[in-house]
């Protein structure tokens, strides 16, 4: 094995890992940090891939803007130990028949990609950052306004929900 | 064990440089804490630290020990796991941003390899935003250890701390975008480099002048972000005993401390590349008789050493600082009498005089400042702070339009 295999075998179960102590954890900050594993790993991938540009954003953005309101909120609210409930037959069937369809669209994906895998081309600093700027700002203009938008809209209506009431 | 070493030489060399790199940071953090109670005792009208050791030399090093032989007691109800994970986090993230640095534009040549100052090779194309992901990382170990320890006081420090992080990152980040303009890189040396275009301009050519007010505000935020004062609000200690790390003792107290120490040496380096012309010479590149300034700074220090020990009152300080003095002193010599160590010096030289003036402005804050109250904070962050970043972003914008519209470039 290589040693890009093995880096990829090494951060691939971290991210499988993390992300199902994610589930199974009892207490919200432990599953906080698990999915702080998550996203780190998954930086890790996209580096690997040379995408450095990516993954220093998915490490900004994710594992430290986004994931610290998580944290933030859990300690705001200080809560406890989750409780666990039976689980309730109706939502244990379609659950199933959920999780069977999309471990078959899978698989599907798989084996469909499997038979054509294409290298991603390496890309430089310049040409990647320029190239992703490029995308976003020339040729999908146009959807990245409307999420921006979307955004704007989200923004704004948070601020209206936390106002306080003027008595 | 020849061929072992051909083979793996680069492997070899990195794991030497970080050993050294990692003591050479211990060491300037142990005498940054022997700095710091001198200089805000001489501006306090006192002496500091004065017993242990001439001039309290040793006084970091009793410190030392005296983290690493106390006990260490873990209290009741602790969440085990992210207790002690808290400050192992926080010191191996504050560690790891050094290692982004360049410290020298040149290679020493080696054993037919050419060795950079710094762990990192210079050509890191993200390296400044990696360094930002690994600061933006940095919160955790406050965060994690102030929940952890099951405590009011360490709980409402963390809670302030992962505020202010949240408030003060996007000012951070957004400051420096009119530098990453001007440079057209992330890359840490070449941001360095587009500073010395006009090589005749000396320190006229620095990105602090463009760039004021971006600097103004990357440096509020980075002394945010370090939790220093006037924003050391997560362990204000006339309010929360001692903030996140009130229930953390012996050598994990001292790991948050170390952090805290190293993120200042980190955030004084970031300055100095980035707006104050990194290892460039602030004397136009023809004077070359300022070239010896290192040596005209370090003899007579030398010699005063030298003359202020023969005096001391005690023996120790009468053998140890002529001793320390003698040592300083040869190095200038050494610097004149050796034409091609001196030009190898003058990067670092220039890069290390910026960053121990930052971390002298650090530390007379500390002694100047009073602390923010806490809504004062969050208001300088979002109201004055993060717009005047980004108002800085689309002047510099602007002007490089301009300039490539009209100015021909």
């Amino acid at each position: 094995m290589t040693a890009p295999l093995v880096v990829f075998f090494v951060l691939a179960a971290l991210a499988v890992i993390g992300a199902i102590s994610l589930i199974l954890q009892k207490h919200p900050i432990h599953s906080a940090l698990s999915l702080i594993v998550v996203m780190v790993a998954l930086a890790g991938l996209y580096l690997l891939l040379g995408a450095e540009f990516v993954a220093a954003v998915q490490i900004i953005v994710y594992g430290g803007a986004i994931m610290v309101l998580f944290v933030f909120v859990i300690m705001l609210l200080n809560a406890g130990v989750e409780e666990h409930t039976s689980i309730s037959k109706m939502a244990g069937a379609p659950g199933l028949l959920l999780v069977v369809a999309l471990a078959g669209v899978v698989a599907a994906t798989i084996a469909k990609s499997a038979a054509g895998v294409q290298a991603v081309p390496q890309t430089g600093e310049i040409s990647s950052t320029l190239g992703i700027s490029n995308m976003i700002f020339k040729d999908f203009v146009y959807p990245f306004e409307l999420t921006s938008f979307l955004i704007l809209v989200a923004v704004l209506g948070a601020t209206v929900l936390a106002q306080r009431e003027k008595t | 064990m020849n061929s072992f070493l051909s083979t793996n030489a680069e492997l070899v060399i990195t794991l030497v440089k970080i050993a050294l790199l990692l003591f050479i940071v211990l060491t300037v953090n142990a005498y940054l804490t022997w700095f710091e109670r001198k200089v805000v005792a001489h501006m306090q009208s006192r002496w500091g630290p004065h017993r242990t050791g001439p001039h309290g030399l040793l006084q970091p090093l009793a410190d030392g020990v005296k983290f690493l032989f106390k006990e260490d007691p873990t209290p009741a109800g602790v969440d085990k796991l992210v207790y002690y994970l808290a400050p192992l986090l926080a010191l191996a993230l504050a560690l790891t941003g050094i290692a982004l640095i360049p410290f020298g534009p040149d290679p020493i040549r080696l054993f037919n390899h050419d060795i950079y100052l710094g762990i990192a090779p210079p050509d890191v194309n993200m390296g400044i935003l990696a360094l930002f992901a690994i600061t933006a990382m940095g919160v955790y170990g406050v965060a994690l250890a102030g929940w952890s320890s099951n405590s009011k006081y360490p709980l409402l420090g963390g809670l302030r701390s992962s505020a202010q992080m949240i408030s003060y990152e996007l000012a951070l980040t957004m400051s420096v975008v009119g530098v990453l303009l001007m440079a057209g890189s992330f890359n840490l040396k070449k941001i360095i480099e587009a500073q010395a275009h006009h090589p005749e301009w000396g320190f006229l050519g620095w990105n602090i002048w463009p760039q004021i007010v971006g600097f103004f505000c990357f440096f509020v935020a980075a002394v945010a972000e370090t939790n220093r004062v006037p924003f050391d609000l997560p362990e204000a200690e006339s309010e929360l005993v001692a903030g996140f790390h009130t229930e953390y003792a012996s050598f994990k107290f001292a790991m948050f401390f170390i952090a805290e120490y190293t993120s200042m040496i980190t955030v004084s380096c970031l300055c100095s590349i980035m707006f104050f012309g990194g290892w460039l010479s602030p004397f136009p590149a023809s004077w070359t008789f300022t070239h010896y300034l290192p040596s005209a700074i370090l003899i007579p220090f030398g010699l005063w050493v030298i003359w202020d020990g023969i005096r001391y009152e005690t023996v120790f300080g009468r053998i140890i600082l002529p001793g320390v003095g003698t040592a300083i002193a040869g190095l200038g010599a050494l610097f004149v009498l050796l034409p091609i160590v001196n030009e190898f010096i003058q990067g670092p030289f220039w890069l290390l005089s910026k960053i121990l003036g930052f971390l002298f402005v650090y530390v007379w804050m500390r002694g100047t400042l009073p602390r923010f109250r806490y809504d004062q904070l969050m208001a300088f962050g979002w109201k004055l702070l993060l717009p005047l970043s980004i108002v800085n972003v689309i002047a510099t914008s602007f002007v490089i339009l301009a300039r490539m519209t009209w100015g021909g470039k």
